[in-house]
């Protein structure tokens, strides 16, 4: 399998493109007859012998304008994918078990459109992406992920059988993508909040109580908390204003990684972490996140979510 | 639709019900397409396949015949559409389809067909671009299957000149692998001729090396019969015991060197110029004078021969032969008591043959293509009673009279006459110049021509049927053409046409070797011939890769002028990278390199301008001289 696998890097020159954008060079591109393309050939060879039989010169004429055809064909199809531009975009995180897609920029230079360009990685199933005439265009390639961490695709399946279907030409560009996939959750109850070790509140600090007032959104403020029916009275005028509550914040939600049953193994462990995290951002409370190694504060928001679960995802494993 | 395009054209030689069962088809489904309806299940199609299937075997007796083959072929073409649910399905519909085009060439090869061709090529690649490509407007998919099919044209020359042609046979043909050919035939009765002279198609075209001789000297002899039933006329010859020996021929005169291209017509009978004194290969001459090939004439073939126009044959006859051409039927008893009148009175066979023409000239004759029937005694009614008839009226009632009166007669059928086309100087013989004459033996001179219509009809033997008739004669239109410039044109899609059979249809080993050697190949053996086919596709291939992968760098003028600029600056040592706009270009190369700042300054200056504000044609002239301006590089720095 190692032979097969090193064979295969060589002869097909899989390695990482260090420099963006991947342009797809003739080098890069193979090109082979398909099933259909084979068939063609036995059909013209059917039919030459047909001709002969019988005789046809224009047998003979429409048999060999077949085979220019097929030959252009080739050409045709190997030019589909030649000087295509790649740029690798970012990926959106996701969890794992569910689709990554990896956004690819395309760019064509060329007059005229390619069509029918498919992407994969490896086996799995892909997209198929059309790129008009001197034009830019985007491919959302889907990786279905099954463990945690940053994940790093492997190399891309370009190919194509665009004009005749009669070859197929593909390409193997390697740009530099990755993906960040937290653990997947597990939805358990969240644990009690522990009391704050002192008392008092801070400023712009308040729970979920009691409504106290209004005041101007600032652009950090979450748009749950914004006034709507307030606003949606005279729009014009009024600025987005914020919901203020006060209330008692006598107690901190930690989850912790000592609270999560300890005869779980690592992963259990983290997707019931995963879970409590998506549960208390559902529930707007505050939250901090305590594991071995790293601490949050109890804060609350998109950034802090995101925070918490890129340290649980990559909890234990080696920084890129 | 595609399917539609390619099944079409066969419509005209169906039977009936599949053309009209297939256009059904066709037009059911155009309906399901256009409501987008879901296509019938499977069994009903299945039992409409197996039905029709019966249908085609019982209609030809065979399934495996040529034209049920391609019967079969239209069949499954209408129904598969039907069927069609994945890539793959319509992928086969398209295979089918460039082989359905291959099944047209069977019944005709003519220019319009190989236009046809083209057609419907192009239109198959396009449905095979839809169908990966995805949709796309029409008109961008009708000209990538144009350009597709442009580029294939080099390969198709290349490979139609050179592949080494072989030919076939390569094994036996189905039976009915040539039914549909007309010509002579190998008898004659009344009426046998008539719907020959309404055709109006080219039965064969003679090209001359010297002169053409004067049209009454053009019969091209065909089938001979002496052997007369009362009614229908047969070659009898073929039953005399001894092998016929090959006749003795005094050519006197010039000869007449010529190419014959005779259209197929299934039968082994070389129409050849009256007396042929040189034959083409693998022909032979028959004891009547006919020239027969070897095998029945299944395709359009070029025969060489050489011809003298003045000749006797056979001084001496083999008395069998004689003894044919005097027996008779018991019919016709008034023409026989004529014919012994003469016996008697006139004393040489050649006095005999002088009042009979007589006969035919004085006596109220007329010529014409639409006579009426004749009884029993047909000879009788003809010569006494009805007086109308065409050629083959006049030879049957000539030579019976001749029997009849002792001096051995028989029937020659062929063609007469021809007209020359002036585009090519080709001499065209129709099927509507068919013809029959007679031939009578006489003691000293052997084996004479007669043609009793040339005394009828002087006309028809020096200028052709057209001239022969009167207006109201069911001639085809073709060979009747009165207006001038729908005679040059037909003139001119003759000689196109002719061109065609002789250099592309007619392309065979032996006009292959022609070509070969004509270009240089003076021995070509498969393995030169190899060669130069890969080499010269390859060449194509590469032209053609060059041209696809050939990329404009569409830079507009100003960009040009400033990369040039850059890439001169940089034989200095300044490299200009690809993150860096002009003007911050500029600043470091004021540091780096304080003489050319200047200059890079202005030339900066102008390309922002053009670039991100309202530069115009100066600014360009400018920004072009700057790299004219820069130092030479042997200056140093300072």
């Amino acid at each position: 399998m190692r032979l097969l696998q090193w064979l295969r890097q060589r002869l097909f020159r899989i390695g990482r493109d260090e420099q963006l954008p991947v342009i797809l060079t003739q080098r890069r591109i193979f090109i082979v007859p398909t099933g259909a393309g084979l068939l063609f050939a036995l059909l013209l060879v059917v039919m030459l012998t047909g001709a002969i039989n019988y005789n046809l010169s224009l047998g003979h004429a429409l048999v060999f304008l077949l085979a220019g055809l097929g030959i252009v064909a080739m050409v045709h199809t190997f030019r589909n994918l030649v000087a295509l531009r790649l740029m690798p975009g970012r990926a959106e995180a996701v969890f794992a078990g569910e689709i990554a897609r990896f956004p690819l920029h395309l760019q064509n230079t060329r007059k005229q459109p390619r069509r029918a360009l498919e992407f994969a990685f490896g086996k799995q199933a892909g997209v198929a992406v059309d790129i008009p005439a001197d034009g830019l265009s985007s491919a959302s390639v889907p990786y279905r992920t099954r463990c945690r961490g940053r994940l790093d695709p492997g190399h891309l399946t370009l190919a194509t059988r665009y004009p005749l279907g009669l070859f197929r030409a593909w390409s193997y560009p390697y740009p530099g993508l990755s993906c960040l996939v937290y653990p997947h959750p597990l939805a358990t109850p969240l644990p009690a909040p522990l009391p704050i070790a002192y008392a008092g509140h801070r400023r712009g600090d308040s729970g979920q109580e009691d409504f106290t007032g209004l005041r101007l959104r600032q652009p950090s403020d979450p748009t749950r908390h914004v006034a709507w029916k307030a606003v949606a009275r005279d729009f014009a005028n009024r600025p987005l204003l914020i919901k203020q509550f006060a209330g008692g914040a006598e107690e901190e939600l930690w989850l912790d990684w000592s609270r999560t049953s300890a005869d779980g193994d690592t992963e259990t462990r983290l997707s019931i972490l995963t879970g409590w995290v998506l549960a208390a951002e559902a529930k707007q409370a505050r939250y901090g996140l305590r594991l071995p190694g790293c601490e949050f504060q109890p804060a609350q928001g998109g950034a802090h979510r995101d925070a918490c679960l890129e340290a649980l995802a990559l909890y234990g494993k080696a920084e890129r | 639709m595609a399917a539609l395009v390619t099944a079409g054209p066969h419509v005209s030689h169906l039977p009936l019900w599949l053309s009209l069962l297939v256009a059904t088809v066709f037009v059911w489904r155009a309906w399901l397409w256009h409501r987008r309806a879901r296509l019938p299940q499977r069994w009903p199609l299945a039992l409409l396949v197996a039905g029709s299937v019966a249908g085609i075997g019982w209609q030809f007796n065979t399934l495996f015949g040529r034209d049920a083959g391609v019967a079969l072929l239209v069949l499954f073409m209408a129904l598969k559409p039907m069927e069609m649910r994945t890539r793959r399905d319509a992928l086969v519909v398209v295979m089918l389809g460039y082989f359905l085009l291959l099944t047209h060439y069977f019944y005709s090869q003519s220019i319009p067909t190989g236009l046809w061709l083209l057609i419907a090529t192009t239109l198959l690649t396009a449905t095979l671009i839809r169908l990966h490509g995805g949709a796309q407007p029409i008109a961008g998919i009708a000209r990538h299957a144009g350009l597709l099919l442009t580029q294939a044209l080099p390969f198709m020359l290349i490979l139609y000149l050179l592949f080494p042609r072989i030919a076939g046979p390569l094994w036996g043909l189905p039976q009915d692998a040539h039914s549909g050919l007309s010509g002579l035939s190998d008898q004659m009765a009344p009426g046998s001729l008539n719907k020959l002279i309404r055709s109006g198609e080219i039965a064969f075209r003679v090209k001359f090396a010297g002169d053409i001789p004067p049209k009454a000297d053009l019969y091209w002899r065909g089938p001979v019969f002496d052997e007369y039933d009362g009614l229908t006329w047969r070659a009898g010859a073929s039953r005399v015991d001894k092998p016929p020996a090959r006749p003795m021929i005094d050519a006197g005169g010039e000869g007449y060197a010529y190419v014959s291209t005779l259209e197929a017509h299934n039968q082994r009978w070389l129409l050849a110029l009256d007396v042929p004194t040189i034959l083409p290969p693998d022909s032979e001459m028959a004891a009547t004078l006919e020239t027969l090939a070897r095998e029945p004439l299944r395709s359009r073939g070029r025969y060489a021969f050489t011809s003298a126009v003045r000749f006797r044959v056979n001084l001496s006859e083999s008395p069998a032969l004689l003894q044919q051409a005097l027996r008779l039927p018991e019919v016709n008893p008034r023409t026989r008591a004529l014919a012994a009148e003469w016996r008697v009175t006139l004393r040489s066979p050649e006095q005999i043959r002088n009042a009979a023409l007589a006969m035919f000239r004085q006596e109220a004759f007329f010529y014409t293509l639409q006579p009426p029937l004749l009884g029993k005694h047909a000879v009788d009614e003809f010569l006494f009673t009805t007086r109308r008839g065409f050629c083959e009226h006049y030879a049957s009632a000539f030579v019976f009279l001749m029997r009849a009166a002792g001096v051995p007669a028989r029937v020659v059928t062929g063609y007469q006459g021809g007209d020359v086309n002036p585009v090519d100087g080709f001499l065209t013989v129709r099927q509507s110049d068919a013809h029959a004459w007679a031939e009578i033996w006489l003691a000293g001179q052997g084996w004479v021509r007669v043609d009793p219509t040339a005394a009828v009809a002087p006309s028809r033997v020096e200028q052709g049927i057209t001239a022969a008739l009167a207006a109201d004669e069911p001639l085809p239109m073709l060979v009747r053409i009165d207006a001038d410039w729908l005679l040059k044109l037909r003139n001119r899609w003759e000689a196109a046409n002719n061109a065609w059979n002789q250099w592309v249809l007619g392309y065979n080993p032996q006009r292959q070797r022609e070509v070969l050697s004509r270009l240089g190949f003076s021995e070509p053996d498969w393995r030169s011939m190899s060669a130069a086919l890969a080499l010269l596709c390859g060449a194509a291939l590469l032209a053609i890769t060059a041209w696809s992968l050939y990329q404009h760098k569409t830079l507009d003028p100003a960009q040009q002028a400033w990369q040039r600029y850059c890439t001169r600056l940089a034989s200095y040592g300044i490299v200009r990278a690809e993150w860096e706009g002009p003007l911050e270009f500029a600043a470091r190369v004021a540091r780096e390199r304080p003489d050319l700042a200047a200059l890079t300054e202005i030339a900066a200056g102008h390309y922002a301008d053009l670039r991100y504000g309202r530069g115009g044609q100066t600014q360009l002239r400018e920004l072009q001289e700057c790299s004219r301006r820069l130092p030479p590089k042997w200056r140093k720095q300072v």
